[in-house]
């Protein structure tokens, strides 16, 4: 395997609905906003592309990629489309990678859209649920946010969790989001208004969910022969990590957690992982990435997370996963404000507000969730972070986190079945 | 009849396009489950080499690869986690507020989703011990089977 770099990257608003764009016209300005930043780089420099959505069922066009493919003037390069839920970006993002790892290609595009809002929002839903086993699961009432409630009352179960705590998550990332013009959910919000909203699943509000989006966000990878010519920063990926469970949350097993290099079996005694509480791919997915990249602390050797918020929960859960904090404590992670952004008055008593910032961005909560350019969306804005152009790109400085050295973005399909890690370092 | 073109706006040009199919939706290896649910049995599997145990059948082991048994699983368990449902996937929307829980089984290594019914749903809690009901008429859904909490059964 040889160095991979990230070059550059674009994303269209993601928004409730753009019924002037179609799939291909919004990768388009996404790609045409990644071709712009690089003025020294060109379009037949490109070796190939993947392409990332994840429902035909919304798109309601079949290889709906190649058609991407031919609007941005690819063809006949190689193209393919990678999918796997909502974790579809990222796994397009680390294919990319392997494509230039393997010196297949010199330069790979990693492109991702979803069009959702050609239909209503419950009909999108039973579409989401139809990545829930059909004939044991979503026959019963199949609706992820329901999925993702009976797992964090597990959650609040075995380590007293609070849905305060889960609050704090959808403050801090509608919040961030107010410096952000790519977010589509920017406000302020206290934990009572979260609270407040109308209950979706016990104990999930409308502000503890991700809003289904239209959207679309592209990378740029490139050798370090490439990038070293083209790109001024050029940002490098050091390592990628994936993993998976069982479709059926009732079939994860009880066992013994997967340690990262900071844990000891001792930490565990007693827990019986995963359970339905905490997600084992992303266990998997941090420890194969940290390994490659050679990180045995995260929580002090990274300097921002871009994480699969989808639910203020699964943030929680995913910081325990990642090993920013050990299973059990991520409610108490929020609550210690580490992973806030310092310099932002959340109204919320933080007493290591900014230690390690996650979801500067605003995330998917405040962000949206177009699948197939989520992952992507993530790595765009963490690049921007490593590369110091957050105030270039964002139009504001607010968002940039000081001195950011390595960022690790995070991928996540339904209830944990395919999950993402990779980390990116400046230069 | 035809009853003309729906069009929603026209800058841009937006139209109603229906879309509809039936499938032949096979149970495959997972049929004897459902049609243990119209005799009132809820079926299990077992590993016939590791002998873990599924509660939620499948015909081949996660762990060790071997073919599973079928058994027939206790008609009580308990409450493992529980959400109830304000808003669905449209086709149960008309269904809802309704309770979903994941249940616990004496002697299955894995669990069961399912739905909770005769019970509000600030009155569910984990470890609730929960009884089997089938429904009369079968629809050879896995709604089949449904919980009640045991103390009313």
């Amino acid at each position: 395997m040889r160095p991979v770099y990230m070059i550059s990257g674009g994303i269209t608003k993601f928004a409730k609905a753009h019924q002037e764009k179609d799939f291909r016209l919004m990768v388009k300005e996404a790609y045409d906003y990644a071709l712009r930043d690089v003025p020294r780089f060109s379009k037949d420099m490109i070796d190939g592309a993947v392409g990332s959505y994840f429902s035909d069922h919304f798109t309601r066009q079949l290889k709906a990629a190649s058609m991407v493919q031919d609007y941005l003037g690819l063809c006949p390069k190689p193209s393919k489309r990678v999918e796997g839920g909502g974790a579809t970006g990222g796994l397009c993002f680390q294919s990319a990678w392997e494509a230039v790892a393997s010196g297949r290609m010199n330069c790979c595009l990693a492109f991702g859209f979803e069009t959702m809002s050609r239909v209503n929002t419950w009909k999108g839903n039973e579409f989401i649920a139809l990545a829930s086993d059909t004939n044991f699961d979503f026959p019963v009432g199949g609706f992820y946010s329901g999925y993702y409630a009976m797992m964090v009352q597990r959650h609040m179960y075995e380590f007293g969790t609070t849905v305060e705590q889960m609050a704090m998550v959808s403050i801090k990332n509608h919040a961030n989001a107010l410096y952000n013009p790519y977010a589509q959910k920017a406000k302020r919000l206290t934990i009572k208004q979260v609270r407040e909203s109308p209950m979706v699943a016990t104990p999930l509000t409308m502000e503890d969910i991700c809003t289904m989006s239209d959207g679309a966000a592209v990378c740029v990878l490139a050798s370090e022969e490439l990038a070293g010519k083209v790109c001024d920063r050029p940002v490098t990926i050091t390592g990628v990590g994936s993993g998976s469970d069982a479709m059926r949350m009732a079939d994860r097993p009880h066992g013994k957690v997967i340690l990262l290099p900071h844990e000891r079996e001792s930490d565990y005694q007693h827990l019986k992982y995963p359970g339905v509480h905490s997600f084992r791919g992303g266990r998997m997915a941090a420890k194969l990435a940290y390994e490659m990249a050679g990180i045995r602390n995260p929580i002090e050797e990274l300097s921002f997370v871009e994480l699969h918020d989808a639910y203020t929960s699964s943030e929680i859960q995913t910081y325990e996963d990642l090993g920013l904090c050990r299973y059990g404590e991520g409610g108490r992670f929020v609550e210690s404000g580490m992973p806030f952004l310092p310099g932002i008055d959340y109204g919320l008593e933080l007493p290591k507000q900014g230690r390690l910032p996650v979801n500067p961005s605003g995330g998917l909560l405040a962000c949206g969730h177009p699948v197939g350019a989520t992952g992507l969306m993530q790595a765009v804005f963490a690049f921007w972070q490593l590369q110091g152009t957050i105030g270039q790109h964002l139009n504001d400085e607010k968002l940039q986190v000081r001195n950011a050295k390595r960022g690790l973005i995070h991928s996540h399909a339904g209830t944990g079945t395919y999950i993402t890690a990779s980390i990116l370092e400046a230069t | 009849m035809d009853k003309g073109t729906v069009l929603y706006g026209v800058d841009p040009l937006i139209l109603l396009d229906h879309y509809e199919i039936d499938y032949h939706h096979s149970y495959a290896q997972d049929s004897p489950f459902f049609v243990g649910l119209t005799k009132g049995r809820l079926l299990g599997s077992r590993c016939t080499a590791c002998g873990y145990t599924y509660a939620t059948p499948r015909a081949h082991c996660m762990g060790c690869g071997a073919a599973t048994s079928w058994f027939a699983l206790p008609l009580t368990g308990l409450v493992h986690t529980f959400t109830t449902c304000h808003y669905g996937g449209e086709a149960f929307l008309k269904e809802t507020p309704f309770t979903l829980i994941l249940v616990e089984f004496d002697g299955a290594d894995t669990l069961f989703l399912s739905r909770l019914k005769g019970i509000r749903p600030d009155e569910v809690r984990i470890g609730l011990p929960v009884a089997a009901r089938f429904a009369k008429a079968p629809a050879f859904k896995v709604t089949d089977v449904w919980f009640e909490p045991a103390d009313r059964a």
